[in-house]
């Protein structure tokens, strides 16, 4: 299949180079319908990775890249659950979307997420599974979870672990910050800040910049340089189920489920 | 470094700027959110304009409880 157009994503084969879409509003928010869709592009992988060389993530909303895990299906479905099952809903939900980006992390294509504006959450996981971010100078970047009693669900640290040094990590995480493009560049993150509305097209041209190479030489080069982090990933998935269970985070959705803004847990 | 009050007056130009709102219609203690009628996104693409603008890092915890022109500025200033 050389092209999909899902609810929450579309992907289209380009000139050996896969552009992966997000169009699901308000902010690409990673749901059920989300996660099936971007099943539906790990399960065409094998394919793509026989005709392509580069994917590109990028969003196609205004609003940014992705403002992280959909709370409100995970709080509306975790109410209509008994305790046990919500536990092992959450945990099923996590092994999926795991499942997902490790097979784009461990991808012999080189992949590029494009990033502008709201990069929050598992937006930024989602990101950090990529070998290159290449920001919109207004993208902002941001671990929100620890406002809700979460840890970040879906690889984030330890893919933030596998490419910066601690100090920051903790910075991030600790604080529930948002950093904008140039401090993220400057800790080593983002390869590229570019002019507003330009994230799409360097890509673009850093994609094409990557077909000139041999390909078999491109992907012993991944491989050897980014060792995807297994066993702590596994390890958080038990301390976000751990944490899942405890009274604070059912508060925490409730009060961002009951708030009409779209970032009701910012400052 | 600029003055408290060049600061002040500079936030208030980019709002205006940005948000499409005539300067004359800003003032210094007007509650932001009112006044431009942004929400909380909108609010973090203010703080990441205004941090290039003075080439600052502000963390958004520092404005927790900030609405209006003037304690923006204030916190701004403390970075300069």
């Amino acid at each position: 299949m050389k092209s999909f157009r899902g609810e929450a994503l579309s992907w289209e084969l380009l000139d050996g180079v896969v552009e992966v879409s997000l169009h699901r509003e308000p902010c690409n928010e990673i749901g059920s319908l989300t996660l099936d869709d971007l099943e539906q592009f790990v399960g065409a992988l094998d394919v793509l990775e026989e005709q392509a060389h580069a994917v590109i993530i990028y969003s196609e909303l205004k609003a940014g890249f992705c403002a992280g895990a959909d709370l409100r299906e995970l709080y509306r479905r975790s109410q209509e659950l008994a305790r046990s099952d919500a536990a092992k809903g959450v945990r099923g939900y996590l092994e999926r979307i795991h499942r997902v980006l490790n097979r784009i992390d461990a991808s012999p294509l080189t992949t590029i997420a494009a990033v502008h504006g709201v990069t929050f959450g598992g937006g930024f996981e989602l990101a950090l599974v990529c070998d290159l971010i290449i920001a919109d100078k207004m993208a902002r970047f941001c671990f929100p979870e620890l406002r809700l009693g979460l840890i970040p669900g879906f690889g984030g640290i330890p893919r933030l672990k596998r490419d910066l040094g601690n100090a920051v990590v903790r910075d991030l995480l600790l604080t529930g910050r948002s950093l904008n493009a140039t401090k993220v560049q400057q800790v080593g993150l983002v390869s590229q800040v570019v002019a507003e509305g330009e994230s799409l097209r360097a890509a673009r041209a850093t994609a094409a910049q990557l077909g000139k190479f041999d390909r078999r030489t491109s992907i012993a080069a991944k491989k050897f340089i980014k060792p995807i982090p297994y066993e702590d990933l596994r390890e958080e998935i038990d301390i976000f189920c751990e944490l899942f269970a405890q009274p604070a985070v059912e508060a925490g959705l409730r009060k961002f489920v009951e708030s009409e803004d779209a970032l009701p847990y910012l400052p | 470094m600029g003055t408290p009050k060049a600061t002040l007056e500079e936030v208030l130009t980019l709002a205006s700027a940005h948000f499409k709102v005539p300067r004359e219609k800003l003032a210094p203690d007007d509650d932001f959110f009112k006044t431009l009628g942004i929400d909380s996104l909108q609010a973090l693409d203010l703080l990441t304009r205004l941090e290039h603008h003075f080439h600052i890092e502000l963390p958004d915890y520092e404005l927790q409880g900030v609405s209006d022109f003037r304690t923006l500025a204030e916190r701004i200033q403390a970075r300069l």
